[in-house]
């Protein structure tokens, strides 16, 4: 079985954080090198500087609501978010971020479950969300057999290319 | 077992004679738009290492969101398309000339019932008041789809929203899609396919059904169906001599849920910042200052929603602290609206007319706000920075709400206008 594991510091951010927020469309034109430096812009205009590698969103409801930009998953997988895991996402954001091989979960209660700055520990194969700083452990639905493919494969061009034969 | 019509279209498109929501299919793609998302869509291609594409005949892109390119760099994204398109033969090809893609796409018939339709943008949902399986992917997806044409889908559960009562007068479908997102909230269609039906819908024209499945996708939905009438064959049939097979839900389907609501007594709606779903009645925004008055978009930027405006307009002037900007949504609206001397009244008003493109709505061009501006818009989305500065707000309104607005300078109620009482 495939195994997804994610271990990182959270940034935890609200309800509805929608695809204009994550990558305005101002910036939609630029090389991803460039636009990832205006992520999240509009509600942290330090977001880009302040992230380290291997930190993990924690949200709210309807996460990446809005556009299909795929621009919105890449920035973030761009400057080193590792994974999102939210109260619930918009449905193109899931799909795309599955599809660059960004690790996604739906859990619910895990807004109140993180405060900024703690770590989580999510295994996306079995759905289990740990809070280590505070010792919390939440179940969440875990992602489907062809999903984790795609996310093992690194994206879904990734698994392509292997069946292709390339 | 019966099967709800996203169940039927994903059955027909997968070559299974049943699915259930939950299942996962991969179903053969009928056909797949790119607008300038189609120069990522390459990246990802040539990444990959894939130069080849699945069926040049079914792919159809075109220019719309930043057209004519405003940039040196949306120029260049322009030029790698259209090298690409030349490369593989691709036949369907529009290039800046047709205007914005939901409507270019019906227009051209490319849009059939029972077909499933992806698009490189979230409101191909539009489709669904084809009847057609439409839905919006990002570009890794597409690139997999004009690889191979086909793509992997999870069969969604089915709401149903019926509908009755006659709309009031200056009351549209995009007041019925605001009071929804108002009442039941953004996400009352996540992950799920909506099905909309009832007199209300069966009276309603392919324009007003139009924006009600594109602005759908603000629910969260991932199809905004209408099962096809004899307005849709009749329209689908004047757009293509291609041969179709329409779907229809059986009448026993399962839904997750039934909404009904009747519209008789719907007061004009408006979303106030910086989220669709905070919806008030215009009873409770009127008298709110604006600067800037947008009416196009892919949601209301059709020859009835410039009517409804140039209803409003004639023998009246936009307010001198107002920018009226309008955008028909394609040539053909355009030309129709031209014809029609809609463009002239507009004009006399003192609007300013774009070239058919998606403009301002997604802050690309075209009358992008300043900080502490407002702007009441015939658009989709009102968030935090979408129109150009993230300090500027955004009110969601119909057509006959962004032209009353623009005659007084502050949201308006068009009904009191047009009786003299604003």
């Amino acid at each position: 079985m495939t195994i997804i594991k994610v271990r990182g510091r959270v940034w935890k951010l609200g309800d509805n954080i929608d695809t204009d927020v994550i990558t305005p469309g101002k910036y939609l034109s630029l090389p991803m090198d460039q636009l990832k430096l205006h992520v999240l812009e509009p509600i942290n205009p330090d977001f880009a500087k302040m992230v380290k590698p291997g930190d993990v969103i924690v949200a709210g409801r309807n996460f990446g609501c809005g556009s299909s930009r795929e621009q919105a998953p890449r920035a973030l997988k761009e400057v080193g978010i590792a994974a999102v895991v939210a109260e619930s996402f918009a449905r193109i954001f899931f799909r795309n971020a599955i599809s660059i091989g960004l690790p996604v979960l739906i859990c619910e209660g895990v807004s109140k479950a993180f405060d900024e700055g703690d770590i989580l520990e999510a295994d996306f194969s079995t759905g289990e969300v740990k809070n280590v700083t505070k010792g919390i452990t939440l179940r969440a639905k875990p992602l489907p057999p062809l999903m984790l493919e795609i996310l093992s494969a690194g994206g879904a061009l990734e698994l392509l290319k292997k069946k292709f034969g390339k | 077992m019966p099967m709800t019509l996203a169940e039927k279209i994903l059955a027909r498109a997968s070559g299974n004679k049943e699915v259930a929501a939950g299942d996962y299919v991969t179903a053969k793609i009928d056909v797949a738009m790119a607008h300038e998302g189609a120069a990522w869509v390459i990246d990802e291609l040539m990444k990959a290492g894939i130069d080849r594409v699945w069926d040049p005949e079914r792919i159809v892109i075109l220019f719309d969101h930043w057209a004519p390119a405003p940039t040196e760099l949306t120029a260049e994204m322009h030029k790698k398309i259209r090298e690409f398109v030349k490369r593989h033969k691709i036949k369907h090809f529009y290039d800046i000339k047709a205007g914005i893609c939901h409507q270019v796409m019906p227009e051209m018939g490319h849009v059939r019932p029972g077909e499933l339709i992806v698009g490189t943008d979230s409101h191909t949902t539009t489709y669904g008041a084809f009847g057609a399986g439409g839905t919006g992917i990002g570009t890794t997806d597409m690139a997999v789809v004009f690889a191979t044409g086909e793509l992997w889908f999870r069969v969604p559960e089915s709401i149903k929203f019926r509908i009755k009562g006659t709309l009031p007068k200056y009351v549209t479908s995009k007041d019925v899609i605001l009071k929804i997102a108002g009442e039941y909230g953004t996400e009352v269609a996540q992950y799920k396919s909506v099905e909309f039906e009832g007199p209300t819908i069966s009276n309603m024209s392919i324009a007003s059904r139009m924006t009600l499945s594109n602005m759908a996708m603000e629910i969260g939905a991932k199809f905004a169906l209408i099962a096809p009438d004899d307005k849709t064959i009749s329209y689908v049939k004047s757009r293509t001599t291609k041969p179709f097979t329409p779907l229809y839900p059986d009448p026993d389907a399962v839904y997750e849920k039934v909404y009904e609501l009747d519209v008789s007594d719907l007061e004009p709606q408006v979303a106030f910042p910086h989220s669709i779903g905070n919806v008030k009645p215009i009873s409770e925004a009127e008298g709110i200052k604006i600067d800037q008055a947008f009416l196009g978009s892919c949601t209301n930027g059709r020859l009835e929603d410039l009517a409804a405006a140039a209803e409003i307009l004639k023998d009246r002037k936009v307010h001198p602290d107002v920018r009226m900007i309008v955008i028909p949504a394609s040539r053909e609206v355009y030309l129709e609206a031209v014809r029609a001397g809609i463009i002239e009244t507009l004009l006399k008003a003192g609007a300013v007319v774009c070239n058919p493109t998606c403009g301002p709505c997604m802050g690309t061009h075209l009358g992008l706000l300043a900080a502490g501006e407002r702007c009441i818009s015939s658009s989709n989305r009102n968030f935090k920075g979408r129109m150009g500065s993230s300090k500027a707000e955004i009110y969601l309104a119909s057509p006959y709400v962004v032209a009353a607005s623009a005659v007084k300078g502050e949201i308006t109620d068009p009904r009191k206008l047009m009786e003299g009482k604003a």
